[in-house]
């Protein structure tokens, strides 16, 4: 990407969103990537005046990501679309769906994932 | 007083398309507002896995049928970016004529359905016989009516003579008289007024935090378009974003149809400044890498993410639509509002369910 992108861990994405936020920068949306059997890319994008800049989080399927809801109230939304297509968890969701915004409560995999891991797998992962 | 939660939608006569929203009411005043999507998700997005990214311009044109043109234009730009493929000045010339023909038949169905929302039947009809001559001009440039399907990796595919563009000029005019007869009533009349003027505000600063989109953020005073970036041909055309700063449902329509005009002089400026040459170019290989490309949907910004492995299916398409964006400042309009105005208010954000359920 020609924007700048920076990466970012679990543990610094709430407080480098906060800091996007003081700058004044309004929250695009989210995109998630599966990267192989075991990672996913969430990219933060993020607008001001035109200007795009990017934050890149890649996480293990199986462990939950801190949500980002409580800093940019918007993010909710695309946030349980990423729990209900990718599976991946987001901890402190102002509005959790629990993976029912699109999919019905019985469907557990993950329909935009190749390689899903399991409900039972994850719970080890915590 | 006891709380009533009212479910509204997903079949109701507002909505054109399946959304339901949870309203919790005190009496006849909405305190909180959970949406439920999800009635007609189609996965567009994992299309990538079988189709090439040349069939995958197909798939995004039925993203959504009103902006359809605008879609594919979005797809193919961020494809030719990755690929390094420069476009014929031409063809980001088409592209902008076909893309402003679309939004003034989007604003013009939208206006329709606003009308309708509130009551105003004769108002719905007059609006949609107009955007019949849009539809005659879709048809007689593109072949099709709707799915305009005239943007392809490196260009766009069809052409407009000297005698097409005489005869589209024309019909515009035409537009453009029989919306400024429409322009009293649409603004000015004391029932649009009544049932929109206060409904929905939406604050400039919550319209920036909420990530509101289009005309739903510029109808909050906002100035942001993605056209100000200068996408195909639109650096090159005067342009300056329609704005008002009340932030409520008479400022959104406000903004809808003064973008109206503006639209019809943007083909005016675009045919006049036409260049010759080609209109497209042949594309060679395969993308690679990642783009974030942005264009002005007639509904606002829509946002597509491709990642590219060099073969000839994409890693991964990711499509965030407008209307997307303006469910969660919609949740933040509602509230305070009487259960009466919840379907003007909705209409409002000119919602498009075909593009959130992609």
């Amino acid at each position: 990407m020609k924007e700048k992108v920076i990466s970012v861990t679990p543990e610094t994405v709430v407080s480098q969103t906060l800091d996007m936020k003081k700058k004044g920068y309004r929250l695009v949306t989210l995109s998630c990537v599966e990267l192989d059997a075991d990672t996913l890319d969430i990219l933060y994008h993020f607008d001001k005046d035109l200007d795009l800049m990017h934050l890149r989080l890649t996480a293990p399927k199986n462990k939950a990501v801190p949500s980002i809801s409580s800093v940019y109230f918007a993010s909710f939304l695309v946030e349980n679309e990423i729990q209900d297509q990718f599976g991946i968890r987001f901890e402190g969701l102002v509005l959790d769906y629990d993976r029912t915004l699109y999919l019905e409560e019985e469907v557990r995999d993950a329909p935009c994932c190749r390689i899903a891991v399991s409900e039972e797998e994850k719970n080890k992962g915590e | 007083m006891a709380r009533t939660i009212i479910p509204f939608g997903p079949q109701h006569p507002v909505f054109p398309e399946p959304l339901h929203l949870k309203l919790v009411l005190e009496d006849e005043i909405v305190k909180e507002v959970v949406p439920a999507l999800g009635f007609v998700h189609r996965g567009l997005e994992r299309l990538v896995e079988i189709r090439d990214f040349h069939q995958m311009i197909q798939i995004c044109e039925r993203v959504c049928g009103i902006c359809s043109t605008v879609h594919a234009q979005c797809y193919c730009q961020g494809i030719e970016e990755l690929m390094g493929v420069e476009v014929p000045d031409r063809a980001k010339f088409l592209r902008v004529i076909w893309g402003e023909i679309s939004r003034i038949q989007s604003h013009l169905l939208w206006l329709g359905l606003f009308a309708d929302a509130f009551g105003f039947e004769s108002l719905f009809m007059q609006c949609w016989r107009i955007r019949e001559r849009i539809m005659d001009i879709n048809e007689a440039t593109g072949g099709n009516r709707v799915i305009v399907s005239v943007n392809v990796i490196g260009g766009v595919r069809r052409d407009l003579d000297p005698d097409m563009t005489r005869w589209t000029l024309t019909q515009l005019d035409l537009v453009e008289k029989e919306v400024r007869q429409l322009e009293k009533v649409l603004l000015d009349d004391y029932t649009v007024r009544k049932r929109t003027v206060g409904k929905g505000v939406l604050t400039r600063d919550q319209a920036l935090e909420l990530g509101a989109a289009g005309p739903t953020l510029r109808g909050s005073g906002v100035a942001q378009d993605m056209r100000q970036l200068g996408y195909a041909a639109y650096g090159e055309l005067s342009y300056e974003p329609v704005t008002a700063g009340d932030g409520d449902a008479y400022s959104r329509n406000r903004v809808r149809f003064l973008e109206t005009y503006q639209a019809v002089e943007l083909v005016r400026e675009a045919i006049s400044k036409l260049p010759s040459g080609e209109i497209n170019v042949k594309v060679k290989g395969k993308p690679e890498g990642e783009v974030v490309t942005r264009v002005e949907q007639p509904r606002g910004e829509v946002m597509y993410y491709i990642k590219g492995n060099g073969s000839k299916n994409l890693d991964r398409l990711r499509i965030r639509t407008p209307t997307f964006a303006n469910i969660p400042p919609l949740l933040s309009m509602l509230p305070g509002m009487e259960l009466a105005d919840v379907p003007v208010i909705t209409l409002s954000i000119d919602p498009c369910i075909s593009c959130t359920e992609r």
